[in-house]
Parts: structure tokens; C-alpha cells; sequence
């Protein structure tokens, strides 16, 4: 299967990848809080990282400085070698290029699923109606919600919700996809439809960072897994070895919880 | 009874007057009161202290204040020789501005976060966020109270009547200084305000109807 690929990779960068996402030495507090402490993290181009952890490690909050969702305090982030800007016009324009998926989906709730995909390509990419209608319904028909696109989210299942999520991402033809935890919110038998639209994206060689709490997917899809516990990254390794053979404590304690029952 | 048929010209144009000072600072309440909401939400600070500095003074002086200001600071120092209809309007208009920026904010504030992040998140300027994603799913729940304010405005409107304007207030007050019977000069006027205030929750409640309809 992809095994060998991923132990390809494993080695080092992936044969092809520049450095896309590059985190120094990030520093973030929520009050009191350290969420992030000195995170070093370099994501290359191709690369699937899945970050994983117990909750309140810090996870979502890292998956969230990458377009700035969230500030940091110290250290610096660049995407293919810019720095992140300030909140204004240039930070939005790098953003356009970082695709992002929730947790709760956020779906514009008044919008139609086909105005939800091509809304961004109309208003920020300025591609002209009919050639973003075709588009959307090109995507929208990739992740398998094709038929639903006249309707309202709310009118959607939560697993067809989150499919016009990243058909929403996809659309802006991003150099990275962010998924925070995008099955969480997921009742058990959608949660497969979401990751087999995930693994395709993988496998088409899209550069991805994803939170997640589904070890079948960092098995299966990602060249990299990086676990993290109270705001460190505490280890980082090829998903073979880091399910198999961790080498911290805190890892195999998490593991140990989550792999056998 | 006899007050209102021999008196029919001016209370027509009493009643046009309170319609027309009404609709002219309804419409820039409107106008404002979205955009100082904006700057009250805005990422930028000095906006953001603009806006609050706005809705505290307007919000918390008395409609007089602001009438007696607009009368006789205003066309001294500012624009002499302005029409006493325009310098209601913007007296009416300001005040009501800060009531309907907070039924706005309020309605802002009732869409999630999520919508925000997310269309932000596709690279959308902050103007664009709340303009195509934020306001439009805001204004159902901005509707109600601002037919209240709306209301309260078209009553509010009786203080330009003291003010050198022709609306339905002066009207009574001139018929009554004639010396006509003041019950009948108020109940007419009375009716003539319900006309205006029903006609507005009227309207309001289509527009409330039709919102939920589109979702």
C-alpha cells in the first residue's frame, strides 16, 4: 500500500518538497495559559503532518496561528517563505491560499452549498460567475455531494456538511489544507465518508496539517505524525514507528489510552 | 369634529411634515447607525473608540440637547443659513444612529464566530466578512427592535415641531393657541401619529415574514 512511500519519507523531506509552512520557535498564552511553548514545526510541500494529542494539549490552537486565526506572542510563521503579515489586505491574500476546515464546519448558513464554493472565488479570487459555478459543481461532485447543491447546509447531514467544507477550501485552490479536528463533531458513520475525501486529497499529493483524534488515518494517510502534550511538541516521527515504537513516555501513555479497548 | 374639516390643509401638511422629518432621519439613522456598528466591531482601534464615543454621547443627552445644539451651535459656527427640516434631520437622525448601531451590534453578535472565521479564513477583508456573510444573517434578528426604535423615532419627531417645522405637534399647538377645542385637536393628531407608527410595525413585520421565509 502507501507504506512504502511513507517510509520514503520518512527519512527526510519529501523527494520534491521545499519548505511551505515553517514555524520558529512559537510562543503562545491564553491568560495564564502557555498553549504553545517553543514550537519548532516545518511542514514541505506534498507532506501530510497529522498532529495529534490529548485535549487541551495545544493542537487546535497550533492548526489555527497557520492562517492566524489566532495570534502568537513570540517567534515567527512563514507560508512558502512569506512571513505572516498583519490583520489587513495582505494577510487576507495569504489566507486565500491556506485552505481551512472546521470542527463545526461553519458553513455560511444563508448561502446555498454551490454559493458556499463559489462565494470566495467570485469575491476574492474575482473568477467571473459562470466559471466558478462550473468549478463548484466540479468539486462538489469530487467530494460526492454533487446533488446537493441548490440546497442549505442546514438542510445537510453533518459528514455532507463538512464534504462542501473542504470542496469550499478546495476551491480557492490552496497550497495547504488545514483540517482542526474535522470529524469531531461527526456522528460514528460519517466520519468514513469525510476521511475517504481526505485520503483522496493525500494521495493527490496536497500538502496537509490535521488534527485529528482518528489513528486509522495518521496510520494510513500521513508521512508524519507529530504528537504533542501540554503545549510542546513532544515527539515527531513516521506513523509506523510512532504507533508501533514510541519513544516518549507521555506518547505510549496516550496510546496505551486510546489503542486498547 | 369641525376642527379637522376646517383645518383639513394644515393638518395635511402637519401629517406630511412628521412623515417626511420621520423617513429623512430614519433613513440616516439607518445609514449610520450600520456604519458605526462596523467601526464598533472593526479590528482597527481607533475606529472601534469612535464608534463607542459616538453611541455614549448621542445615546446618553437628552433629544432637546441635541435639538437646541443643532439650532443654534450648528448653523453659527458650522453651516449657516441651513433649512430648520435639515437641521431636525440630522438632529433626529444622530440620536436615533447610536440606538439602531446597538440593535445592529446585537444582531452581529448572535452569528457565530465560526461564520467570521470561516470567511475569513478564504481570505475575505474584513469589509467583505460583514457585508456578505455577517449583516445579511444579522438582520433577522435586527428587525424587531428596530421598528421599536423606528416608532419611538416618528414620536421623537414632535420635538422638531418646536423647532420651526410644520409637523403634526405644531400643528396642534397653533390650532390649540387659536383657541380650539384641545381634545379634538389631539385626538386627531393622535390618529394621524398611529397612522405613521402602524404603517411601520406594519412593514416590519412583512419584512420580519419574508426573512424567514429566505432563512
Amino acid at each position: 500500500m502507501s507504506e512504502v512511500s511513507v517510509t520514503e519519507n520518512a527519512d527526510g523531506p519529501a523527494p520534491a518538497g521545499d519548505q511551505l509552512v515553517v514555524l520558529d520557535n512559537v510562543n503562545k498564552h491564553f491568560g495564564a495559559l502557555h498553549v504553545l511553548q517553543d514550537i519548532d514545526l516545518t511542514i514541505h510541500r506534498g507532506e501530510v503532518v497529522v498532529v495529534i494529542g490529548p485535549s487541551g494539549s495545544g493542537k487546535s490552537t497550533l492548526c489555527r496561528t497557520i492562517n492566524r486565526l489566532e495570534t502568537v506572542d513570540t517567534g515567527s510563521i512563514s507560508i512558502d517563505g512569506k512571513p505572516l503579515p498583519q490583520e489587513g489586505r495582505e494577510l487576507a491574500r495569504l489566507r486565500a491560499d491556506v485552505g481551512m476546515v472546521f470542527q463545526s464546519f461553519n458553513l455560511f448558513a444563508h448561502k446555498t452549498v454551490l454559493e458556499n464554493v463559489m462565494l470566495g472565488q467570485i469575491k476574492v479570487r474575482k473568477t467571473d460567475r459562470a466559471a466558478a459555478s462550473k468549478k463548484a459543481r466540479d468539486l462538489l461532485d469530487r467530494v460526492g455531494v454533487g446533488t446537493q447543491a441548490d440546497k442549505y447546509p442546514a438542510q445537510l447531514s453533518g459528514g455532507q456538511q463538512q464534504r462542501v467544507a473542504i470542496a469550499r477550501a478546495l476551491a480557492m485552490d490552496p497550497k495547504v489544507m488545514l483540517f482542526d479536528e474535522p470529524t469531531s463533531a461527526l456522528d460514528p458513520e460519517m466520519i468514513n465518508e469525510v476521511l475517504e475525501v481526505m485520503q483522496q486529497l493525500a494521495r493527490d499529493g496536497m500538502t496537509m496539517v490535521v488534527v485529528t483524534h482518528e489513528m486509522g488515518f495518521a496510520r494510513s494517510a500521513a508521512n508524519r505524525v507529530v504528537f504533542m502534550a501540554d503545549g510542546r511538541i513532544i515527539e515527531e516521527a513516521e506513523p509506523n514507528q510512532f504507533f508501533n515504537n514510541p519513544r516518549s513516555d507521555r506518547a505510549k501513555d496516550f496510546l496505551s489510552k486510546i489503542l486498547h479497548h | 369634529m369641525n376642527v379637522l374639516l376646517d383645518h383639513l390643509p394644515e393638518f395635511r401638511d402637519g401629517f406630511l411634515g412628521t412623515l417626511s422629518i420621520t423617513a429623512a432621519s430614519a433613513a440616516l439613522a439607518l445609514v449610520l447607525g450600520i456604519l458605526i456598528a462596523g467601526f464598533r466591531v472593526s479590528p482597527i482601534p481607533p475606529l472601534r473608540a469612535f464608534g463607542t464615543g459616538w453611541v455614549m454621547l448621542l445615546r446618553n443627552t437628552p433629544l432637546t440637547l441635541l435639538f437646541l445644539v443643532a439650532f443654534f451651535v450648528v448653523p453659527q459656527i458650522l453651516f449657516p443659513g441651513t433649512s430648520p427640516f435639515m437641521l431636525a434631520t440630522l438632529a433626529l437622525g444622530f440620536y436615533t444612529s447610536s440606538f439602531v448601531c446597538e440593535a445592529v451590534r446585537s444582531g452581529i453578535n448572535t452569528v457565530p464566530l465560526g461564520q467570521a472565521e470561516a470567511a475569513r479564513s478564504i481570505g475575505m477583508t474584513f469589509l467583505q466578512t460583514l457585508r456578505l456573510i455577517i449583516l445579511p444573517q444579522a438582520t433577522r434578528t435586527v428587525v424587531p427592535p428596530l421598528s421599536s426604535i423606528f416608532i419611538a423615532l416618528t414620536k421623537n419627531s414632535a420635538v422638531a415641531g418646536a423647532f420651526s417645522n410644520t409637523e403634526l405637534f405644531n400643528i396642534s399647538k397653533l390650532l390649540s393657541d387659536r383657541g380650539f377645542a384641545i381634545g379634538w385637536i389631539f385626538l386627531w393628531i393622535a390618529l394621524a401619529y398611529l397612522i405613521i407608527t402602524f404603517a411601520i410595525s406594519g412593514l416590519f413585520r412583512l419584512l420580519e415574514r419574508r426573512l424567514e421565509v429566505a432563512r
